[in-house]
């Protein structure tokens, strides 16, 4: 799908931006460029569309030498995305989308149908579509440009930082969203960031680069388990290292398969008397099937002590449960940066089989610094 | 409280030939705003793309500007004789200054990642300036004709020197005649009140023409649509 071969770019003033690079994609693969700033990853992306120009080497896209084909067609079938988001203020959300359309000359009446169907996609309802970007928040800003990436139904899209001017919440909310987008389209992702933890979550592939060199090029999996030289340990941070040693992968391996549970049956006071007994602070509630329901906690209970009686008068329905396949670095990032104390784990039929509490995560780094050892004697 | 009364009555005697003469003023003056835009846009699209030209251009534009108006109309007149035309060609040099110096900022200062947007979307040079320069700096460029206008205006109250009309005639014809001071006054306030009413009307189409509209206006929108 996209070839690099013997690509170089060398500046005015001498300056070698990129240096020799030979690498092959497949079609559908999500691709991160990731490295320190200054390592050539822009640069390299923006050879792609020819926003840039290769000094040396030829890229190939579906076995064609862009250098061959008209620039502003090339653009036309390749989406992009920026960082600074770049929708044009002065344009509503529906011509945003619809503007490549447009320099394709479809027909309005299509145009307004494929921007409609773009935005249930991100689900926001059709009645953004008058709105300017202006009145929009940051994340939904962003969302907008990524549809105006897809408007065409480009094959491959290219992605500049793309999250990285968010706030942690909404980046979060915004990988996830994309990353299932991508898989459900199929599409070609060559995506540049310097923020380990995003490529981790996103990549199929990661390219790490270095002062314009190919440093490592694998899957996820591979350039955690093994790291190319030091320079990539570094990169990868120690502590995510850590979190991808083979032997503790997904969740069910570390999880406390037996959480405390209630029913929503139940009454209050037998709630309390299951948290004093276990010395715990909040209770998992389930139904007769072991379904996850949600939860309720000590001060939930305390407030409605003289309304409420039965558990299912308090529940807090919204819980965040993870599926026992989830890979532990991410359910660990999760924890942390949400700040939460435990995570429901949940088979695929939502039925509760485990907790991950914070303890386990002192398990899992003590394993990390003295588990070896202990194997070893 | 006699000078009043003079200028009214100056008015009610003489009422079509001070509006003929402000009709013919502010003639003059679009005119030579109109054709300054003409040559002036383009311009100034040219020196925002050749960056290095700009300076050039616009020192040259400046030191037009610092030319005292009744020098510049007199060498014109030995030109190019009198008459109107000279005037308007004149109006049309004092306007080229704002009018190519706003198009340069106005387009120079859209946000290079709309300008990297758009290219990368597959425009080509001639879309991204149709698509996203030219809506993005029109109120910039408004404001510069507005200016301009207002400039000309002024300057062409001198053009009755050169015999092109204009209210600066009923000036002129105060200042000879004995006790003329209600006879200028009924040549300067339409002049004052012209300047006022074009920056007012200006400034108007500036603001419609902003690419980000004002909350307001998208408030009374919403509240029209509930209501």
């Amino acid at each position: 799908m996209l070839k690099f071969d013997h690509v170089s770019k060398v500046y005015k003033g001498g300056k070698k931006a990129v240096n020799d690079l030979n690498l092959e994609f497949n079609k559908g693969e999500f691709i991160v460029f990731i490295g320190p700033s200054g390592c050539g990853k822009t640069t390299t992306m923006k050879m792609i569309n020819r926003l840039i120009e290769p000094s040396e080497g030829t890229i190939y896209i579906n076995n064609e030498d862009i250098m061959k084909k008209d620039p502003v067609k090339l653009r036309r079938e390749i989406g992009y995305v920026i960082q600074q988001i770049g929708l044009f203020p002065h344009m509503t959300i529906q011509e945003n989308i619809s503007l490549v359309l447009k320099l394709l000359k479809w027909p309005e009446e299509k145009r307004k149908a494929r921007a409609k169907e773009l935005l249930s996609l991100v689900d926001m309802t059709p009645d953004y579509l008058d709105r300017y970007p202006h009145e929009l928040s940051g994340g939904q800003q962003q969302r907008i440009g990524v549809l105006r990436a897809l408007a065409a139904d480009q094959p491959l899209i290219l992605m500049d930082e793309p999250f990285g001017a968010l706030d942690p919440i909404t980046r979060d909310s915004l990988q996830d969203e994309f990353k299932k987008l991508q898989k459900k389209l199929g599409k070609t992702i060559v995506f540049v960031t310097h923020d380990m933890d995003e490529a981790l979550k996103l990549a199929d592939k990661i390219v790490i680069l270095r002062g314009g060199q190919l440093v490592q090029c694998g899957t996820p999996d591979e350039i955690l388990r093994e790291p190319a030289n030091e320079f990539v340990e570094e990169f990868i941070g120690k502590e995510r290292l850590v979190q991808a040693k083979p032997n503790i992968t997904t969740v069910e391996q570390i999880m406390n398969p037996r959480p405390i549970t209630i029913m929503s049956g139940q009454s209050l006071t037998e709630a309390i008397t299951l948290m004093k007994q276990h010395r715990v602070d909040s209770l998992l509630v389930v139904d007769e099937n072991h379904v996850l329901e949600g939860y309720i906690d000590v001060e939930t209970i305390d407030q409605n002590r003289k309304k409420a009686r039965l558990v299912g008068d308090v529940i807090l329905p919204d819980t965040f449960a993870v599926e026992k396949n989830a890979l532990v670095r991410d359910t660990i990032r999760q924890i942390l940066k949400k700040g939460m104390k435990y995570v429901p784990v949940t088979d695929e039929n939502n039925r509760l089989v485990g907790i991950v509490t914070r303890t386990s995560l002192v398990d899992i780094v003590y394993d990390s610094i003295w588990g070896d050892e202990a194997a070893a004697e | 409280m006699e000078v009043l009364k003079d200028l009214i009555y100056y008015f009610t005697e003489n009422g079509s030939y001070v509006w003929e003469q402000f009709f013919r003023h502010f003639l003059m003056s679009a005119y030579g705003v109109l054709f300054a835009a003409i040559v002036g846009i383009p311009i100034g699209i040219l020196i925002a793309r050749y960056h290095k030209l700009s300076g050039w251009v616009i020192s040259l534009a400046n030191i037009i500007q610092t030319i005292p108006a009744l020098a510049m109309l007199a060498v014109l007149m030995l030109v190019m004789g009198l008459g109107t035309n000279t005037v308007v060609f004149a109006l049309f040099l004092y306007s080229l200054l704002p009018i190519i110096k706003n198009t340069y900022t106005g387009i120079r200062n859209v946000d290079s990642a709309l300008l990297e947007s758009g290219k990368a979307m597959g425009m080509t040079k001639f879309q991204v300036l149709r698509m996203v320069e030219l809506p993005l700096s029109l109120s910039v460029i408004m404001a510069g004709l507005r200016t301009a206008l207002v400039i000309t205006i002024g300057v062409a109250t001198i053009g009755t020197f050169f015999g092109a009309g204009g209210l600066g005639d009923i000036i002129l014809r105060g200042t000879n005649a004995e006790d003329g001071t209600a006879i200028i006054l009924a040549g300067a306030i339409p002049t004052a009140l012209m300047a006022v009413i074009a920056d007012v009307v200006m400034g108007w189409i500036e603001r419609k023409l902003l690419p980000v509209k004002k909350k307001k206006g998208t408030t009374e929108e919403l509240e029209k649509a509930t209501v």
